[in-house]
Formats: C-alpha cells, sequence, structure tokens
C-alpha cells in the first residue's frame, strides 16, 4: 500500500497547476467560453507539448508511460480552474477505447493524433430517450457489405462542436437495452450523413446533439468485437468515471477555499460572517465532503485494474459519495456567499454549476447507488 | 500509488493471523459482545500481546513499540477486528502511555510504562467534571501544593471502567488565579490513596462502564506531576490528538457490515430476505460507501504521519466520519431486527443472574443496547461539534 506521488506526477501537477493559473485566470476563462468557438486550441496545443494529451498512453503506443493515476492528477488540476478543453472525451473515452479495445492499426492511426493534439474526440454515447443505460439504443448500425450503415440521434455529446472525430455506440443486434448486441465505432465527424446542432452548455462547455443518417463507415470503424461492446464500454467509462471525480475534486477544493475566504472578508453585525458558528460549522462539514471526496476518488482510480465487480463497485461508491459531495459543497458555497453566490459575475456560481452539471454525466447518483446494490 | 498488500506485507498478514488463531483465548467466547465481563477477561489478550511485545504497537521503538509501517499497523487491526479479539483498553495505551513518554521524567517512564505495556496496571481518565464537558478548561477540582504532596479536591464524571483502574491521570488546577488553560496541571493518582471513591453511573443500556470520581483531600507526591505545573493543559491536547487517532474503528465498523449484511439476510421482509429489499439495501451500501471513504481518508492520513507528521487537526476528521459510522451500524442492525428489538435483555440478566427474557434469534438480543450504548461515541473524546471547532480553527483558520 501506497498513497504517495512520484516525482513525475508531482512534476505534472506542479507545471499544470502553473499553466492554469497563468492562462486560466478567470476573465480569460470567461472570455473565452464566450468567444465564437468556445475554447482555446492554443491552449489543447500547449497541452500537448507539455506532454499531457500523451501522459497516459503506454510508449509502444507513442505516449509518455502513465495511467489513470496520472489523468486523476490531470483531471484535478483542470478542475481547480474550471478548463473546457476536451481531456476526459478526446484521452480518456477515445484514448480508453483505443487503448482497451482498438487494433494495431487503429491505434497506429488515432493516439499519434492525440498525443500531438490533432485530432480531437468526442464521445457519443447518450441518447434522448437512453438516460444512463449504455445498452438503451435506438442508434443502429447495420452490415452493408464489409461496413456499417450508421442512423440516429446522439444526445448532449461534449465537446462535438470542437471535434474532428466521434466515438459512437450503435446496436448491431440484438433488442433495445440487451447486453449484447451493442457495438462501438470511431468516425471522422465530417463523414457524409453526419449533421449537429451545437449549443452552449450551462457550465460553459461546448455540446452538440448528433444526427446519423445513413452514415457509411468501413469495417475498420469497428472498435472491439461486434456485438460485443458493452463490457469495454463499462471499463471506459468507470475510467472517465475516476477522471471527472477528480475534476470534481479539484473544483470542490476551490469552491471551497472560495467560501472560507469570502466568509473572511464579508462582514456583518460588525464582525466577519466567518466568525458565527453556524457558518464555522457549515463549512467544515464541507471540507469533511471534499476529504471523502479525494478518498472515494483514490479508491475508484486505484481499482480500475481490479477484477470486474470490484472495480464497478469501487467506481459506483466514488460516483454516488463524490455526487453528494459536490452537491453539498456546491449548494453550501452558493448560501455561505449570499445574494453574491446567484451572480453570474463571482467565480463561486461558476463552480456550483460545473458541480451541478457532473452529477448527471456517466450516471448519477441514484444510477450508481443502484448499481452498487446489484453488486451486493 | 498503489492498494496492493507487498510480498513482505502478505507474509506478516500471515503471521499476524497465525499468531491470534493460535493464542487469542477461545474460552472466552464471542468477545465483546458481553456485558458482563471481568476484569481478568478484559486483559486477557492485552497480556499476551504484551508478552508477545506487540501491546503497544504505535509507541516509539524504544518504549516497546514495533516500528511497524502504517501499512504493517493497518494489517494489524484488519486481523484483530477479523477475529473480534478484546483489544487493549485505550487509557493506557494510547493515552497515559504516550504523554509519560513524551512528556514525564526517566523515573516516571520506568515506573509506569512497563505496567502500560504488559496489561498489568489499569489506568483511568480524569478529565471530564460534572460542569466540565465540552469546556474541558474550566474544570475546578484543585491540587494545592503542601510541603512533598499535593492535596487534591474536586469530582471527576464519566471515568470509563474506573471501578477496575489501580491508577488514574487527573487534571487539576493548580493556580486558581490563572486564565483557564494556564493553570491547569496532569497529575498520576494511585487510586488505592485515601480520599478516592469511585461510584458507578448506570447507563441507557442498563451497564455499568462510566462513573463518578470522588477526590477528598487525596495526598499525592509531588513526584507524581508530570512535566511542568501549570502546564498540563498542552499535554491533555497532545493526548486528546492521540486519542482521536484510531477512534475511527475501521476495522472493527467493517466487521460489522458483515455482520450487519448476515443478519438482514436471515430476517424477512415482503417474504423474502431483508437484505433484497431496495430501501435497505440502499442504506447498507450508503454506510458501505462511507465506510470505504473512511477507511481510504485513514490510510492518507497514516502515510502523512510516517512521512512525519503527527497525529494532526485531521484526526477530528476521523473521529467525526467514524463515530458517525459506528452509530449508524447500530442503527440499522436495530432496523435489521425489527420488532425483536424491544426486548430488555442488559442489566435484568446483570442483577439476577438469569437469562430468562432471552428470547428471538440471538442477533437480536444486543441490538437495541448496543444501538443505545454507541450514542456516546459522539459526545466522548470531544464531542463532534468540538472537533468542528477543532477544524474550524487549525484547518480553516478562522
Amino acid at each position: 500500500m501506497d498513497f504517495n506521488f512520484t516525482e513525475e506526477q508531482d512534476m505534472v501537477r506542479d507545471g499544470l497547476s502553473r499553466l492554469v493559473r497563468e492562462q486560466y485566470d478567470w476573465e480569460t476563462r470567461r472570455k473565452a467560453i464566450a468567444s465564437a468557438e468556445g475554447w482555446r486550441p492554443e491552449v489543447w496545443a500547449q497541452l500537448a507539448e507539455l506532454g499531457i494529451l500523451g501522459m497516459p498512453f503506454s510508449e509502444a503506443d507513442g505516449g509518455f508511460g502513465g495511467g489513470a493515476i496520472d489523468a486523476m492528477v490531470i483531471m484535478e488540476e483542470f478542475g481547480k480552474g474550471l478548463v473546457v478543453e476536451p481531456f476526459v472525451p478526446t484521452v480518456v473515452c477515445a484514448g480508453g477505447f483505443l487503448k482497451h479495445g482498438g487494433t494495431a492499426a487503429q491505434k497506429e492511426e488515432h493516439i499519434g493524433g492525440i498525443v500531438a493534439g490533432s485530432s480531437v474526440f468526442a464521445f457519443a454515447y447518450a441518447e434522448p430517450k437512453g438516460r444512463f443505460d449504455y445498452a438503451d439504443l435506438e442508434t443502429t448500425a447495420k452490415k452493408d457489405g464489409a461496413g456499417y450503415v450508421l442512423n440516429g440521434h446522439k444526445a448532449v455529446v461534449i465537446g462535438a462542436p470542437w471535434a474532428s472525430h466521434l466515438i459512437v455506440t450503435a446496436r448491431t443486434g440484438g433488442e433495445r437495452r440487451d447486453r449484447s448486441g451493442v457495438s462501438v465505432f470511431v468516425v471522422a465527424k465530417d463523414s457524409a450523413g453526419i449533421t449537429t446542432r451545437d449549443y452552449v452548455t450551462v457550465d460553459g462547455r461546448r455540446a452538440a446533439e448528433v444526427y446519423f443518417e445513413n452514415v457509411a463507415v468501413g469495417a475498420d470503424a469497428l472498435i472491439g468485437a461486434e456485438g460485443e461492446g458493452l463490457a469495454l464500454i463499462e471499463l471506459v467509462t468507470d475510467e472517465a468515471i475516476a477522471a471527472t471525480c477528480a475534476e470534481a475534486c479539484g473544483a470542490m477544493k476551490v469552491a471551497h477555499a472560495m467560501t472560507v475566504e469570502y466568509s473572511r472578508q464579508r462582514k456583518q453585525f460588525g464582525v466577519p460572517i466567518g466568525s458565527f458558528q453556524v457558518l464555522q460549522h457549515r463549512m467544515v462539514d464541507m471540507y469533511t465532503a471534499y476529504e471523502t471526496a479525494v478518498s472515494l476518488t483514490y479508491l475508484a482510480t486505484l481499482r480500475l485494474g481490479s477484477d470486474e465487480r470490484e472495480r464497478k463497485r469501487a467506481v459506483s461508491a466514488a460516483k454516488v459519495g463524490v455526487g453528494q459531495s459536490a452537491r453539498l459543497i456546491g449548494q453550501e458555497a452558493v448560501q455561505i456567499h449570499g445574494g453574491n453566490g446567484v451572480t453570474d459575475e463571482y467565480a463561486i456560481g461558476h463552480y456550483f454549476k460545473r458541480l451541478t452539471i457532473f452529477d448527471s454525466e456517466f450516471g448519477n447518483v441514484d444510477h450508481h447507488m443502484k448499481r452498487h446494490v446489484a453488486l451486493g | 500509488m498503489n492498494l496492493e498488500f507487498t510480498p513482505e506485507e502478505q507474509a506478516f498478514r500471515d503471521e499476524v493471523r497465525a499468531f491470534i488463531a493460535e493464542n487469542h483465548p477461545k474460552e472466552l467466547g464471542d468477545f465483546g459482545m458481553r456485558e458482563d465481563m471481568t476484569r481478568e477477561e478484559m486483559v486477557a489478550w492485552h497480556k499476551i500481546l504484551g508478552a508477545k511485545g506487540w501491546s503497544v504497537p504505535a509507541w516509539p521503538v524504544e518504549y516497546g513499540g514495533t516500528g511497524w509501517t502504517p501499512t504493517q499497523r493497518y494489517i494489524w487491526s484488519e486481523e484483530n477486528a477479523r477475529a473480534n479479539t478484546f483489544m487493549p483498553l485505550p487509557f493506557g495505551v494510547s493515552m497515559v502511555g504516550p504523554v509519560i513518554y513524551t512528556f514525564g521524567n526517566e523515573e516516571q517512564k520506568a515506573k509506569h510504562l512497563p505496567g502500560i505495556r504488559s496489561g498489568e496496571v489499569w489506568w483511568c481518565q480524569g478529565y471530564s467534571e460534572p460542569g466540565a464537558g465540552s469546556d474541558l478548561a474550566s474544570l475546578k477540582t484543585t491540587a494545592v501544593r503542601d510541603g512533598d504532596h499535593y492535596v487534591i479536591n474536586g469530582q471527576k464524571t464519566w471515568t470509563t471502567l474506573a471501578q477496575h483502574a489501580d491508577w488514574g491521570f487527573f487534571l487539576c488546577r493548580t493556580d486558581p488565579t490563572a486564565k483557564a488553560q494556564e493553570g491547569i496541571s496532569f497529575i498520576l493518582v494511585d487510586m488505592k490513596t485515601p480520599g478516592v471513591e469511585v461510584k458507578p453511573i448506570k447507563l441507557l443500556d442498563g451497564g455499568y462502564e462510566v462513573n463518578e470520581t470522588w477526590l477528598t483531600d487525596v495526598r499525592v507526591p509531588v513526584e507524581n506531576l508530570v512535566g511542568v505545573e501549570n502546564k498540563g493543559w498542552t499535554y491533555a491536547k497532545f493526548l486528546l490528538a492521540h486519542e482521536r487517532s484510531g477512534i475511527a474503528g475501521v476495522a472493527r465498523s467493517k466487521r460489522g457490515v458483515e455482520k450487519l449484511r448476515e443478519i438482514a439476510a436471515n430476517e424477512t421482509l415482503d417474504g423474502q430476505p431483508l437484505i433484497k429489499d431496495f430501501d435497505f439495501a440502499k442504506k447498507v451500501s450508503q454506510l458501505e460507501i462511507d465506510l470505504a471513504a473512511l477507511e481510504i481518508t485513514e490510510l492518507r492520513t497514516l502515510a502523512g504521519e510516517q512521512a512525519g507528521k503527527g497525529p494532526g487537526p485531521e484526526s477530528s476528521i476521523l473521529k467525526i466520519k467514524g463515530t458517525e459510522i459506528q452509530q449508524r451500524l447500530t442503527e440499522l442492525t436495530l432496523e435489521a431486527v425489527g420488532t425483536y428489538s424491544a426486548p430488555y435483555y442488559g442489566s435484568i440478566a446483570n442483577d439476577t443472574g438469569s437469562n430468562e427474557y432471552a428470547v428471538g434469534p440471538a442477533h437480536a438480543q444486543h441490538a437495541a443496547a448496543t444501538y443505545f450504548n454507541m450514542r456516546k461515541t459522539s459526545i466522548y473524546g470531544g464531542s463532534n461539534e468540538i472537533q468542528r471547532n477543532i477544524i474550524t480553527k487549525m484547518i480553516l483558520g478562522l
């Protein structure tokens, strides 16, 4: 058992922390997310240059030999600055599918672009009626000669407006919600038949509804075995959950620190409101919730390589516990900021919004509580 | 970062497991579940560990500690919880012991540490008073210098298991003119000294585990003062931080959740096992999730301690979360046994020596008593509200 970070991981944290501080100050972020593009490709290029985008890939695949713990370190720093650039969709999700299910040719074709920053991915898994069930798919991929033809509508595809490629889940067989018959494809976003409706999300990111109308792809677009994609999707989304939990931890840490600082500055009845015990104890409970979230994020991250049951239990425990902490810290931070907490001007409200939407990504608290119970 | 045991740690676990299997007194049955344990039963395991050199693992090696890593200490508590052993009581081992080896003089170390290690000498804690609970520094018990002695007068309360105690460590006011925290001294008292009187307090669950301790003109030699006169508050706070580490009780609670699952598998609801009921199963899952978080938090704290930090204010988090979980565990067990939570088993059996009221399934018989008993955990050791005050000051800096 070891709870220490390696020297390399400490260096990555320090480097990223500096980048977020210098490149991601509040006014710069505000302008960037309000711009036409909604993100900063030059930040993405810097991340590639720093080796961040290649961190969790093995050296054999063209990366820098890191893993889930490195992704955790990276995402925590992104969470502190509310970084919008699509590390999870591109590096954790697409990267994960390629690492765990990709052929040598697919890795060769795509990982280099991810590491260099030239390929940006979005993960199109959710559907309007599917909620959090990855097998509840109306999108179909019908065999057509050697390849497939995709039809369907994917919902709230985070980062899709910025993406060059999409990872798409679709049904190649079986009935809706069957565990078998689910397949995973990688497609270029400019493929004929793909249309998108791009929009802004409440937490300052960009997403799209993505429509597939008779989109023809080759046999080489299939990742993993046909009809057996669900286990792969569960593995990759568990990795994405661990990374997203780390992001939430970073955001919670800042939200808590901002609140404590605000309580020191803000005076009512002639004294700082931080001198009131009723607020002090609530800020202590926020702190405890943060530490709880960090511990569960460690647990999920360190169990990603365990057997399936243990992995799923740890990841669901984290998504439940971190989700509960995020809800508590977000709401309490706004409450203790008083009226200023509900303005657009104060940063705290934006942390609140990110922490709110976090719960709906890859299954909310209720969903993961059900999964935890089912695993017994 | 990893959660795996190294081959050396696995070998250590096997060694510990084998030692417990061979040496833990089997004739004592399901230890820790009985309310009528004798002094001899309560110190039996302590004495065996003392002989083995394992009774004070966390102490510095020079005073008899084992020099185990945090992971080894984790394995040690896991294995003891697994075997449901009755661990050495904290009053000597984790309270006064560390104060004596840290602040005491050589004579005090030589006189008291061996008895704490071996389990021969039973200690009790004289901190709280009827008027000084959370506001401990308002304590009124006085120690007045008279030649080579202090003369102690006052009343202490909640003195746990003082009915068995050979020695006690007492906070006494030695300077009545100083500010609250500054006139307090830390004094060791032989409980057989004339003027010391221990009276039992009966608790909600029917048990007698705490006492009132009355001190009337108790003459104690001045060499029983630990450290510097009037600096006792520093030692008292040091002791409380030590008391809080390990108070989380993670390994025991993990064992408790297993037991709860067994009970819920044997109780029925709507014709199926209670554990199949989603509402109940969800509460068990929530408990397990909170416990998993606490376990990692404790391991992170231990890793920090190994890196040179003593038990700091983080131990307050462990105290709050650990006791909340211990209480929720007993609450869910109470819910699980349903109607058989009502029959009263506790002190009627104690008073009459009879078991005639033992109705219902065996697993139900301690559910209510344990639930009532464990309400103390969020009150003792500095109430959970006091822990929040500590975190406010020491971590939030407010």
